[in-house]
């Protein structure tokens, strides 16, 4: 027989930032990171005073696999399934803002379809990512209905991504010039569907949970943050917009096609938990809206630039031209070559401002891959909503922050 | 999205000795670390750049100076980016911490100084937050091998 682990003492991966209680009465308890509520892995070190919490000290980093480190062993190209890792619910608007960085840096322009299919399938996106986080957030709280009626609609999105797709959750759908491939056939038809269902059990959420005094109860006035403390601290995104300002990149600095969309940016009143669940509920409905209207105006057209530098050539031309297959063996084991230089993008992820910062030396291989994502920079202003509040508050206030363990570790 | 910001911006460190410069859709100012923490003073509160985005380093092994530290601001107001980038020598890696100004700074820092071992001066948290205690070396320095394991706790058979 092997011995176990437990058997010999385990070194402590954290040091807390503290050991001692503050109060005479506080207890310092360990909450994590293998709960069910932490989503993933989080730590948090409570120093509780009866059932309030006192200060928490917040450990991220149970996930972390070295993505930015591997992408620095990969060609542009190939790094891309790993950018859908991040954030795994809204994996498309990782790939997208990532070909969006490496596009600017390569000074390439997108084809009108691809830009309105981006910006259609980010909205697509947003919508699974918040019903993934409204689902378990209101979950936590006991409202088993809710989280069954959403995860239903979660469900016929993803099967409907994996038909344009290939996968259910991540995509590797985004390419540096363009996309994967072009929509298949029907697949518009099925999308208008489930919009409509989608409204149908919306409804039915607004009906469970909206004017629910447990709800209530459990969600308003708790987790506050005032919009002076929220910027300081960081956040963006739906945490940002519940405190009250209409700060969204796709509106402030637009980019593909939301400058010609017409919609409305939800912001909430006092930025506590039932805020940020209204704000998501409504950012879900402008999203709805504005897929609609970019199923009007879906041009047609070819999907990838007609760029030698990172467009892979006819897979026809490659078996009978000399030329098409030296370039397409030079994509494939050289990378498309980025010029030298430093770009950072931002797209309005599900969650906050997704940053991409690279760092290419002219090669095929970046120099450096850095993304600022929020849920790293949300879990460092975490305890601003912690404190104050009771222990229970920590799952439905954790549940609202919606840390993504992909994108926050890395 | 206010357009005369960053031209406004630029006229004033350019006024001051620096070199700023636009590059794809932001401001990037080159600067000595002695002035760093002046200058987001001055963005901050004469410019309103009010949210702190990133902070990472770069590394180029062989360069003297041989790390590059990257600043990102955002003004919530205006729309714009300023991109503040410092060097720092292997020997002496400490810039000024932006904690006093920004709460958000204190985790980036922490994470930089995990990754490159970049030091903040008057961030007293350096603590590992994506590694863990007791990791050897700093895994995004270009001299650290990437299949390297320090698993803290030791496989099973």
């Amino acid at each position: 027989m092997t011995m176990r682990d437990t058997e010999e003492t385990l070194p402590t991966p954290v040091r807390p930032a503290f050991d001692t209680p503050s109060t005479e009465d506080g207890v310092i308890v360990n909450i994590g990171p293998s709960h069910p509520a932490t989503h993933g892995t989080l730590q948090i070190i409570a120093e509780l005073s009866g059932e309030k919490v006192v200060r928490a000290d917040v450990h991220c980093g149970y996930l972390h696999r070295g993505f930015e480190k591997e992408c620095e062993a990969h060609t542009w190209h190939t790094l891309i399934p790993y950018v859908d890792r991040l954030n795994y619910c809204s994996a498309l608007i990782n790939g997208f803002a990532y070909c969006d960085a490496v596009e600017t840096l390569m000074g390439v322009e997108i084809t009108p379809r691809t830009r309105y299919l981006r910006t259609l399938l980010s909205e697509y996106s947003r919508i699974a990512d918040h019903i993934t986080c409204i689902a378990a957030s209101v979950m936590e709280l006991g409202a088993m209905t809710a989280f069954l009626y959403l995860m239903t609609i979660r469900d016929w999105i993803y099967e409907h991504l994996a038909d344009l797709t290939g996968a259910r959750v991540t995509y590797s759908y985004g390419r540096i010039g363009g996309l994967a491939h072009d929509l298949p056939e029907g697949w518009i038809k099925r999308l208008e569907e489930i919009l409509d269902e989608y409204e149908e059990y919306v409804g039915r959420i607004h009906g469970l949970m909206d004017r629910n005094r447990i709800f209530i109860d459990r969600t308003r006035n708790v987790g506050v943050i005032s919009t002076e403390q929220a910027i300081h601290w960081g956040f963006t995104g739906p945490i940002l917009r519940s405190t009250g300002v209409p700060r969204d990149l796709r509106r402030d600095t637009p980019y593909l096609a939301y400058d010609e969309l017409d919609f409305e940016i939800p912001v909430g009143i006092n930025g506590d938990n039932y805020d940020r669940y209204y704000v998501r509920m409504r950012e879900m409905d402008e999203s709805v809206y504005m897929i609609r209207q970019l199923i009007e105006m879906l041009p047609e057209g070819p999907i990838n630039v007609d760029d030698r530098r990172c467009t892979f050539p006819d897979k026809k031309l490659v078996y009978t031209e000399i030329e098409s297959l030296i370039n397409h063996f030079k994509l494939v084991i050289d990378g498309p070559q980025v010029p030298a230089g430093e770009v950072y993008r931002a797209h309005e992820a599900a969650n906050g401002e997704l940053g991409f910062f690279l760092v290419s030396d002219g090669t095929g291989t970046p120099h450096k891959v850095h993304v600022r994502a929020p849920s790293f920079v949300h879990m460092g202003g975490l305890h601003k909503l912690l404190e104050g509040y009771q222990l229970a508050d920590i799952i439905s206030t954790f549940g609202t922050v919606n840390m993504i363990g992909g994108e926050c570790d890395r | 999205m206010d357009a005369g910001l960053l031209e406004r911006v630029r006229e004033r460190l350019a006024g001051e000795g620096l070199e700023p410069a636009f590059a794809h859709g932001l401001l990037a100012v080159p600067l000595p670390r002695e002035r760093l923490l002046s200058v987001v003073k001055m963005l901050r509160d004469g410019f309103g750049f009010d949210l702190f985005l990133d902070v990472t380093a770069v590394d180029w092994p062989g360069r003297d100076p041989r790390f590059d530290v990257v600043f990102h601001f955002y003004s919530t107001r205006g729309h714009q980016r300023v991109r503040l980038k410092t060097t720092v020598t292997e020997a002496d890696p400490v810039v000024d911490s932006l904690v006093p100004l920004y709460g958000s700074a204190a985790f980036m820092e922490r994470e930089c100084h995990d990754m490159y071992g970049i030091r903040f001066r008057g961030n007293e948290d350096l603590r590992p937050i994506l590694l863990y205690e007791g990791f050897q070396g700093h895994p995004l320095r270009k001299d650290y091998p990437k299949d390297r394991e320090q698993p803290l706790v030791r496989y099973r058979e």
